[in-house]
């Protein structure tokens, strides 16, 4: 089914998470990361860190925190067993930390189709901020849509 | 570990292998991440999307690049990082991640070098291509 070109310009509920050291120390075990910095407060603050940083691609994790963070998939008409990830992109305005509670607003930006619709491409772009809407990352994604059996 | 002191273009940087992914290091990147998608963790659901068997986060082989860049730079001088996905990572894949600096620029009154960055499999395939800039001190 053809993702709906209406898709493009829409605007998703914004999320915000509040950035939790324990969540940081679990994701930094999960990434087999070795480095103290990211999961031991006295090592983050003796390298000169005011809390445990958030490491560089943490911050999908603040769109997710949304009861259901694929509905909007559903919306435009994808089914998720189709979906793969096509790329992601972070342009880092600063560090986060610890402490925070960060925002992630996202738009869909573009949506097009090649190999005659056999493979659809959506573009998601993420700002997060701050408490004071100060900007802290840039986030652009593509998901790519799976349509077998269809064009060439 | 830190950055060799003198970065200059063809540079490789240190390579960082990672030990077989597990079931468990993908249910706990579900958990930590947030990414919910049972096509990683439930067999029987990437097997009606026509999957041989669960396989890992995309995000996952990213957060691994984003720790090669974080061992050998301060995070703080990360200006971006991006990836294509290129390839499917099974279970007990062995990636490997490598960098290589492509370019060094002044921007922004900053000294930048940019890195080409590859996660590659024990048997060739390539998952995981992008780029990253890092300003240097």
């Amino acid at each position: 089914m053809p993702v709906s070109p209406d898709a493009i310009g829409m605007r998703l509920q914004p999320v915000s998470m509040d950035i939790e050291r324990g969540r940081l120390a679990a994701f930094a075990r999960a990434t087999g990361s070795t480095d103290p910095v990211y999961s031991d407060l006295e090592a983050a603050k003796s390298a000169g860190h005011r809390d445990l940083p958030v490491p560089p691609t943490f911050l999908m994790a603040i769109e997710m925190e949304d009861p259901d963070p694929f509905k909007w998939i559903r919306e435009v008409g994808i089914d998720m067993n189709y979906v793969l990830h096509g790329s992601q992109h972070y342009a880092y305005h600063r560090l986060a930390y610890a402490g925070e509670r960060l925002t992630a607003a996202s738009t869909i930006t573009d949506v097009f189709s090649k190999k005659g619709g056999a493979l659809e491409f959506v573009i998601k772009k993420t700002e997060i901020t701050d408490e004071t809407g100060g900007p802290v990352a840039d986030l652009t994604q593509t998901i790519v849509v799976r349509n077998p059996g269809v064009g060439a | 570990m830190s950055a060799p002191s003198e970065l200059t273009v063809g540079t490789e940087l240190p390579a960082l292998k990672i030990d077989p992914i597990s079931r468990t290091t993908l249910s706990l990147f579900a958990g930590a991440s947030g990414d919910v998608n049972p096509i990683h963790l439930d067999h029987e659901i990437a097997q009606a999307a026509g999957m041989p068997d669960v396989f890992a986060q995309g995000m996952l082989s990213m957060a691994y690049l984003a720790r090669l860049l974080t061992d050998l730079f301060p995070q703080e001088q990360l200006r971006s990082y991006g990836v294509k996905f290129a390839a499917i990572t099974p279970v007990k894949a062995e990636p490997t991640c490598t960098a290589v600096v492509t370019s060094i620029d002044e921007v922004d009154g900053e000294r930048r070098a940019t890195l080409a960055l590859t996660v590659t499999l024990a048997d060739g395939t390539v998952t995981l291509t992008g780029d990253a800039v890092v300003a240097l001190a």
